[in-house]
């Protein structure tokens, strides 16, 4: 839920900054802005029109039948031509200024989606974790949404203004008093909206902000389902949730006797305007100053045009939202800093790739080191156990070895190349991360395997029973072809760990780095899928893998150990307990949780993990 | 059994139906609404009366044939703007007493919702539908509270209008008003085959955006997949198509909208060209005095005020669709039975002091799927400290629910003290009777607050004094901020050790008879594995407790140990005696000592 944003009062800025807004779309939309505005146009004229038809058709074919009890069908067809095409052409008008607006507000919203998810790809990781999830998922769907909601009222507002000039003019032109004792309603209506807008927005940015809190409590009371229903505090939780709904449904109902207030003096005014007219032109008929004609001439066109005036109300209310949601939207793809890349591809061969990671060291910008010095190299095909206490920089180190990010200082080299001079995509082909919590697209299992490479299935299934996955999959309802992600099957933990394992195992990559990637997933079958990894024999992919458990340690070759960023020792794990007194004893508390697997495959398991990666 | 865990969408429910029984659920609503109707049709009257007085003063006032009337402009104009003023205050009061009873009738659907949302399966079961849940009572409720007040207002007033005018027209001329309605009855008969057509692409336009959000979020959520795959083209590509269709979906429901809104325009000129030719027709053939050029004028001057409510009021029928679908879905939730139903005075409350358990042939399956669990006999003597062993997806975090009553089984009987569970009173079970889940939920406030949840009147001295019985008082005291530490969203500011502590903590707090467990798994710090161990150990002193085991030490160090596989007890007795029968818990045993001895 996106917070509540204060959405301050149209002031002078945000009016022109809103027109500013406007101005962006109207560039990058001429044609379809053009048509809807026409439109918008015709529809404000042929209303117009619309009287002088039945003005034309009394004058020359309704009041001559009468006067001569004889009547031509001539005249009787041009009626109905008239009206006709009148309105059809009036439909026209309406059809395109509807889906004008539309088309054009769709494309927009389309054209900064696409340029902001654009973005999102492009930026490197390092920026993604200085933005959180929630801010960069809506701007790229409520900010681009706010952005360009005036774009739908738009067209009607240029009509109106059209129209307006043009009744206004006609009223000048038919009687000067008569048109500026109406146009007094003009300034009334302007001032009765402004302390309208002025009194409802403060009410408005409450309500929005106790729609954000309700929505709060909501989403917490049911995330917290189980610890709510085991301790039976419904009725508490009721009451929270009550309380919010309560103060909501107060400021409504707040905003609503405003509301009730002003809409039938907005619509009184032109009606008490029109009155004022006829009793002026009544006397102004007296006097001779004018003749009856241009009192309903004036009085009539004063009613068409004062209602639509709130139409421009209605485009300048959506400006605050507009322009806050067009500069967040503006301040993603303004910025900078994507990753540069060399030009080197690496040979691909069967075997193993040589890791070496030299005098690294990392920080977050304006943090404190994370990484420091770091230097240890893999030789291929061997398997090397990452083991730290928690927040050692373990995660830290798995990402610079996929190039998530790049080292502060020193470098990390592929067979002997720094991962800065490879080519864009070409590490992909060598290196497969795991991380701790497995992401899954909204795509069907294979998808997610082979993302999108032509792999045969053979190819899957076999990545699939080395990651122990093979099972579970075979037991949904389409296999391979099952949807998964938010509208497919709910898979637990365990079972999104193994096939996120898959995943990389489907690419033999070079080098595999695991980053503590199968703690939610049972010891036995953990023991199966390590098993499974280590005697592949054909090609011994170089492995690094970030272990809590004495399973995994008893994989490797070799333990780097790990404490405050910097490496400890490095050395098989049984010269590491002879002569690391640090490392004995966080390998020996870790006995305890030797068998400490998740629950996953219970189709009750609560609170599976949540979708996502935090590299952080 | 029900299948309450899919959740009931409503979209079976007619239109009317959801109506009425929306009013039902929402008694609010039909407070003071023949006062609300009284102003309605004061205000709609006002709004037939203004526009005549106009005419009439046009044509008689200013418009006289021997020159304007003064008097009768000044006194039509008067009367006239005394009836604006009546018709401002009558819409005044219709508008806030509308506001008034919608806003408080939702507020109460939103509740017992809200209320009835954390008895439904669903919640604990499918985690990933929350968001759907969440939405219910928030959006889907707003859509409804716009509609009933400006829906309300506007159809009220414009089928008032409609009537109002009708009557006006026939007092003038019968047959024109026939006319009229002819001219606008294809309309009338076409808005069902638009709303039809309109529902049904503005349900496309919505799934095609749960699709676009969905795909949205994996460069932002999945950044790290997508980078180290180097799959950023794909990803582009899922995300450009699922853009496109969205547009295409909106683009299509916005044209079908502005063709019937443009329908209206098109029957109002048919009208009016009707009105002129029948009524010249009428003047020039029938019996003379039967129609007059000032009927026919006047008559084409009440056609306005026809048209006018049309155009607007079919306009609200289409705003109307997506306000009763959100209706609809709101009442889904309420008309979800919920599975386990509280017995409430007419049950047994559960004895004081340790509770025995028994299963009784307990067998569970989850709706449509297959059978968990098959025939379960279970005894467990009071104070005893049992840990339940097994494979994943062997069923012994279903044991638990059914423990807890979190669900029914589908046959056999679970009883607490020989009660069936049943007919315990929740009052008295959730007092009795406390699950410990998985991961420690901590809601965001004060570590306090989240402490007390377990019981509600526990002052600081109950909360430390709990602490120094489990020995986490030394760490509480660490704290910098002690009891006022904000644990933030969902206990994120404190490690998941931390958010165990405080768990436990509640849990001691709440004093149960039976204690649940379901141990955690996350990894954590040893030294905190450490104290999460002890205080797990002074926690289940003096109670029943039954733990759901993923660690070979935790079975090791209770009571009993039960093994369950493939859905039924294979195996019981103490950890000792367990190894020495071999069979599953040999296997599992077995498996553990091997990973152990592969280190040196």
């Amino acid at each position: 839920m996106s917070a509540a944003r204060p959405t301050q009062p149209a002031h002078a800025g945000t009016l022109r900054d809103g027109f500013r807004v406007l101005g962006v779309a109207i560039r990058r939309e001429p044609g379809i802005f053009t048509l809807s505005t026409l439109g918008s146009v015709l529809f404000g004229a042929l209303t117009v029109a619309d009287a002088s038809v039945l003005g034309w058709s009394t004058d020359h074919v309704v009041q001559p039948a009468f006067r001569d009890g004889d009547v031509r069908a001539g005249g009787l067809l041009t009626i109905v031509a008239l009206f006709v095409a009148v309105a059809l052409l009036r439909a026209v008008g309406i059809v395109a200024r509807r889906l004008g607006a539309g088309v054009m507000q769709y494309r927009m919203q389309a054209h900064y989606r696409r340029a902001v998810t654009r973005q999102y790809l492009r930026l490197p990781v390092s920026w993604h974790q200085q933005h959180p999830t929630g801010q960069l998922l809506s701007n790229a769907n409520s900010d681009v949404e706010a952005a360009w909601a005036p774009i739908a009222p738009l067209p009607m507002a240029v009509g109106t203004v059209a129209m307006m000039v043009i009744a206004v003019s006609q009223m000048l032109l038919t009687d000067v008093v008569l048109a500026v004792v109406g146009l007094l309603v003009f300034p009334l209506v302007i001032v009765t909206n402004v302390v309208y807008q002025r009194l409802q927005s403060p009410l408005m940015t409450r309500a929005q902000a106790l729609r954000a809190e309700l929505s709060e409590v909501a989403h917490e009371s049911f995330d917290g389902a189980m610890v709510v229903k085991s301790l039976g505090r419904e009725g508490e939780e009721t009451e929270r949730f009550a309380e919010k709904a309560h103060r909501l449904r107060d400021v409504d109902v707040r905003a609503g006797r405003v509301r009730a207030a002003f809409d039938p003096v907005l619509e009184a005014l032109p009606n008490l305007g029109v009155l004022a007219v006829l009793l002026v032109g009544v006397l102004r008929v007296d006097h001779g100053s004018t003749d009856a004609g241009n009192v309903v001439t004036v009085a009539y066109l004063l009613t068409i045009v004062s209602f639509p005036i709130r139409s421009l109300g209605w485009l300048v209310g959506e400006f605050p939202r507009s322009v806050v949601g067009f500069e967040r939207v503006q301040s993603v793809l303004d910025a900078t800093g994507e990753m540069t890349y060399g030009e080197r591809v690496l040979s691909r061969s069967s075997s193993g790739a040589r890791l070496d990671v030299r005098g690294v060291g990392y920080s977050y910008v304006g943090g404190p080191p994370l990484l420091r010095e770091l230097t240890f190299t893999v030789a291929p095909g061997r398997t090397v156990a990452v083991v730290g206490p928690t927040a050692s920089g373990k995660s830290t180190l798995t990402s610079l070895l996929v190039r998530l990010v790049d080292p502060v200082d020193g470098q990390v080299l592929l067979d002997g190349a720094d991962l800065r001079e490879l080519a864009a995509g070409a590490l992909a082909d060598h290196v497969a991360l795991v991380p701790q919590q497995a992401f899954l697209f909204d795509d069907t299992v294979r998808g997610n395997v082979t993302l999108g490479e032509d792999v045969p299935d053979e190819r899957v299934w076999e990545a699939l029973r080395q990651a122990q996955a093979d099972g579970f999959v075979a037991a949904l309802p389409a296999g391979l072809d099952s949807r998964l992600g938010e509208r497919g099957t709910t898979l637990s933990g365990g079972q999104r760990q193994r096939l996120s394992l898959a995943r990389a195992l489907v690419r033999r990559p070079r080098l595999l780095v695991m980053d503590d990637a199968t703690s939610a997933v049972d010891p036995e079958v953990e023991a199966r899928i390590l098993a499974a990894l280590r005697g592949d024999g054909r090609d011994d992919a170089t492995v690094l893998v970030v272990a809590y458990r004495k399973a995994t340690i008893a994989l490797a070759d070799e333990v780097v150990h790990l404490r405050d960023g910097r490496v400890v020792d490095q050395g098989p794990h049984a010269e590491l307990l002879e002569r690391s007194p640090g490392y004995a004893e966080l390998v020996n508390a870790y006995e305890h949780e030797a068998d400490d697997p998740g629950d996953p495959g219970d189709p009750g398991d609560p609170g599976g993990p949540e979708a996502q990666v935090r590299v952080r | 059994m029900s299948t309450a865990s899919s959740m009931d969408s409503g979209e079976s429910i007619s239109a009317l139906r959801t109506i009425a029984r929306g009013i039902e659920l929402s008694p609010e609503l039909k407070d003071g609404f023949a006062g609300t109707m009284a102003f309605a049709v004061v205000s709609t009257l006002g709004r037939i009366v203004v526009p005549v007085a106009v005419q009439q003063t046009l044509d008689r006032g200013v418009g006289a044939g021997g020159g304007p009337d003064l008097a009768f402009t000044g006194v039509v104009a008067a009367l006239a703007a005394v009836a604006v003023l009546l018709t401002a205050l009558a819409s005044y009061q219709m508008t806030y007493r509308l506001f008034r009873s919608a806003e408080r009738g939702l507020a109460t659907l939103r509740i017992k919702a809200f209320r009835h949302v954390h008895d439904l399966p669903l919640l604990t079961q499918d985690t990933e539908r929350r968001g759907a849940l969440v939405s219910r009572v928030t959006s889907d409720v707003d859509q409804v509270s716009q509609f009933l007040i400006f829906g309300g207002i506007i159809s009220i007033v414009s089928v008032g209008q409609i009537l109002i005018a009708t009557v006006l027209m026939a007092v003038y001329s019968w047959q024109l008003t026939i006319v009229v309605w002819v001219c606008f009855l294809p309309l009338f008969a076409s808005l069902r085959f638009f709303q039809q057509r309109l529902s049904a692409a503005y349900g496309v336009v919505r799934q095609q955006v749960g699709v676009m959000l969905s795909k949205v979020s994996e460069p932002v959520v999945g950044a790290a997949t997508v980078r180290s795959y180097a799959i950023e083209r794909r990803t582009q590509d899922r995300i450009d198509e699922a853009i496109d269709r969205y547009q295409q979906a909106s683009t299509k429901a916005q044209g079908l909208t502005a063709f019937s809104f443009s329908l209206g325009g098109v029957s109002a000129g048919l009208a009016n060209a009707g009105v002129l030719v029948i009524g010249v027709l009428l003047g020039v053939h029938a019996s003379s005095g039967t129609m007059t050029l000032g009927k026919v004028l006047a008559f084409a001057f009440l056609v306005t005020l026809f048209v006018g409510p049309v155009q607007v009021g079919t306009q609200v029928l289409t705003d109307a669709q997506n306000a009763i679908a959100g209706w609809r879905r709101v009442i889904g939730i309420l008309d979800t039975p919920a599975d386990v139903v509280d017995p409430g005075e007419d049950g047994v409350p559960l004895p004081a002091g340790p509770v025995a358990i028994e299963f009784a042939g307990v067998g569970f399956a989850y709706p449509g799927g297959t059978p968990v669990l098959h025939d379960v006999d279970l005894h467990v003597a009071p104070d005893t400290r049992l840990a339940v062993v097994g494979e994943t997806g062997s069923g012994k975090t279903t044991l638990a629910k059914l423990l807890t009553r979190l669900m029914d089984p589908t046959s056999g009987t679970v009883r607490l003290d020989g009660v069936d569970l049943r007919r315990v009173p929740f009052a008295s079970l959730r007092e009795r009777v406390v699950l410990v889940p998985q991961e420690g939920f901590l809601f965001d406030a004060t570590l306090r607050a989240n402490a007390r949840y377990g019981r509600l009147e526990a002052e600081d001295a109950d909360i430390w004094r709990a602490a120094e019985e489990l020995g986490l008082s030394d760490w509480l005291e660490s704290l910098p901020r002690g009891l006022d530490t904000r644990v933030g969203q969902r206990g994120e500011s404190l490690s998941a050790g931390e958010r165990q502590l405080v768990a436990l903590l509640r849990a001691h707090l709440a004093d149960p008879d039976l204690l649940v467990l379901d141990e955690a798994t996350s990894a954590v710090d040893p030294a905190l594995e450490m104290r999460i161990g002890r205080a797990l150990e002074r926690l289940t002193k003096g109670r029943t407790s039954v733990t759901i085991a993923h660690r070979m030490s935790t079975a090791e160090q209770a009571d009993e140990v039960v093994v369950v596989d493939r859905g039924r007890v294979v195996q019981r007795g103490p950890h000792a005696a367990l190894v020495a029968e071999g069979g599953v818990y040999g296997r599992l045993h077995a498996s553990w000592v091997a990973q152990q001895a592969s280190l040196p």
